[in-house]
């Protein structure tokens, strides 16, 4: 089985290649610390250098290595999409199981509950969070990447929802559920070990497409300056802070925002390779 | 018809209140909330405070205050702004006609793009334009949208200029010339990067989109039908495929309206443009309570409307579906 889809996923040569260059850009953040100078020290004698050497995207307006600074950007970025993604992957699993396995009218009460998700205007909900954590006694919170992380999960798990309870909807009237029911399987058992599994492939596939989600929401946050704070870069801060040097600096603006684009992109086409080597309908 | 979006409306009540608690208690529950605005700009005194704080009604209990907010809300006052001391309301109404021209003309200029391209790359699978179109659309998806408004503004305001009068060759934002006597074409001039880079990425999803669900229709019987009976491709194309093919598009675009908020908030910010996401950036970095939560529920609103919206058009264009 697994021999089939990674042979399926060879097959699509974009998907390869998004494989390659993510584990380079996953590679560039986890070694950041090694192969990149301080990305927090000053230096007054180095203000807004375009690219050199020593300096391969310049220096900002407080003389710090733009690469550097990309480069632990990075880091951040990335940790936030996982986790987002991984808080979205609980809930949403959790809560799509238990509708789909038990119906009747927690089935109703969850669904409303994903139709309330699904109102909110999740960049504005982000941004009030973010001036609560910026502007009120929660500003303790403010160097963290957790609050932001775990609130992009929780305003995100809904397509995952919808998606786990279909398919517990239609296999959870199959033989082998009955089955299982008859060996005196208990529910937690049968949903677990039997009906799951059958769910792996797509929620593996939503959830790629929702870890590049979340980096875009993230930046996008960051951007506004809602997001991580200064000094600590990510992609979206860096973005702000590149802004008003656009003329000058133009590769301060354009680096952290590629490096965004790439990854997005790299996840985007992994995941569609996901969705047809996983597809138990698709070619050998 | 009527009778279903009646029931839908009502059924969107328990929905919208949901939302309002969680967003009121969000913003009331925090300390330093509602006042925290006069509080930054340090004009008032302690004793002060706690007056204004006694009048806005602040010290009662979390549900009171909500139950007078709900209160005042369905009678239609949605409060003043604390900064600008002008009602919401009327903040809200002078903004908001930008962002409905922003997301007009944006959404118009990606239907005429997307529909035909979604078409043609479906008709004629694997070739050439179809690969390039799907790359195309691969970065249309994937390209953040604020750093394509920042790449917009490098290219066209500060590094090209109009070769005539050696200014740069787009405005840098607004939506029109300051001072300037109102002229079609200096507004359109205007719209022409935000729109660009709004659109950019709805394009890319919708003509994916519109592809798929043209493949699965051209496929289907009754196409062959109409070709069988001797129709020209194009009719059988235009008539038979993309009619039914367009259906699932309209979910996905009133599914979409969320993000139509997002991007427009983006697109405001970089452009300066003075529509309602604008407004509410203004309003976080003023910590305007009052306003963010009314701007919040309006778009609320708007969304639950457009799911309303897009069930009714859907059982209309789709006579198999049955509204029940």
């Amino acid at each position: 089985m697994l021999d089939l889809v990674v042979r399926r996923f060879m097959r699509h040569k974009l998907a390869v290649a998004g494989l390659v260059v993510l584990a380079v850009l996953i590679l560039s953040a986890i070694l950041a610390p090694v192969i990149t100078m301080d990305p927090d020290a000053l230096s007054v004698s180095e203000r807004k250098q375009g690219p050199s050497l020593w300096h391969p995207f310049g220096t900002d307006e407080a003389g710090r290595d733009i690469f550097a600074r990309t480069l632990h950007g990075g880091r951040i970025s990335l940790t936030i999409g996982l986790a987002a993604t991984l808080v979205a992957l609980a809930i949403g699993t959790a809560l799509g199981a238990a509708a789909g396995y038990f119906g009747g009218v927690l089935d109703a009460l969850l669904m409303r509950l994903t139709d309330a998700f699904l109102c909110f205007p999740q960049l504005f909900v982000l941004i009030v969070l973010g001036t609560l954590i910026n502007a009120t006694a929660l500003r303790f919170l403010q160097g963290s990447i957790v609050p932001i992380a775990v609130v992009i999960g929780v305003l995100s798990w809904m397509g995952l929802a919808r998606l786990v309870r279909a398919t517990f909807l239609s296999l959870k009237e199959k033989e082998f559920v009955e089955a299982a029911r008859a060996a005196g399987g208990s529910n937690a058992r049968i949903m677990l070990r039997h009906v799951l599994p059958g769910a792996v492939g797509p929620i593996v596939v939503q959830a790629s497409l929702l870890v590049a989600a979340s980096i875009i929401t993230e930046s996008g946050l960051s951007y506004l300056g809602y997001g991580v704070q200064p000094p600590t870069a990510t992609w979206g801060n860096l973005l702000r802070d590149a802004q008003p040097h656009m003329q000058q600096l133009p590769v301060f603006a354009i680096a952290p925002g590629l490096m965004i684009f790439l990854t997005v992109i790299s996840i985007n086409f992994v995941g569609d390779g996901l969705r047809d080597a996983l597809d138990p309908y698709g070619r050998r | 018809m009527a009778a279903f979006a009646i029931r839908r409306i009502v059924g969107a009540i328990p929905l919208l209140l949901f939302v309002s608690v969680a967003v009121f208690a969000l913003l009331h529950a925090a300390p330093g909330g509602p006042t925290g605005a006069y509080m930054r700009r340090g004009s008032m005194n302690a004793a002060d405070l706690a007056a204004l704080e006694q009048k806005l009604g602040l010290n009662d209990p979390l549900p009171v205050q909500y139950g007078k907010w709900l209160g005042r809300v369905v009678q239609g006052d949605l409060g003043m702004a604390v900064t600008t001391k002008r009602p919401v309301a009327v903040e809200i109404m002078d903004r908001l006609p930008h962002t409905l021209t922003l997301m007009a003309v944006a959404w118009g200029a990606t239907l005429l793009i997307a529909i035909p391209i979604g078409i043609f790359s479906a008709v004629r699978q694997y070739s050439k334009f179809d690969h390039a179109v799907t790359m195309l659309t691969f970065i249309g998806q994937s390209i953040p949208i604020f750093w394509f408004g920042l790449i917009l503004l490098l290219v066209f305001y500060m590094r090209l200029e109009n070769p005539i009068t050696g200014e740069p060759l787009m405005p840098a934002g607004g939506v029109a010339t300051m001072g300037a006597p109102f002229s079609l074409t200096d507004r359109i001039h205007h719209l022409l990067l935000p729109v660009t880079m709004l659109a950019a990425g709805w394009v890319a999803w919708y003509s994916r989109f519109l592809r798929a669900s043209m493949l699965e229709t051209i496929h289907q019987d009754y196409v062959r039908t109409a070709r069988a009976k001797g129709l020209s491709e194009r009719l059988v194309i235009l008539r038979h495929g993309f009619r039914n093919a367009a259906i699932p598009l309209v979910t996905l675009m009133a599914l979409d309206v969320p993000f139509l908020f997002t991007g427009a908030l983006f697109t405001e910010v970089i452009f300066a443009w003075p529509g309602m996401g604008r407004l509410f950036y203004a309003a976080a970095e003023r910590r305007d309570y009052g306003l963010l939560m009314a701007i919040i529920m309006i778009t609320s609103v708007l969304i639950v409307l457009a799911n309303i919206l897009a069930d009714m058009l859907y059982a209309w264009l789709d006579p198999r579906i049955r509204l029940s």
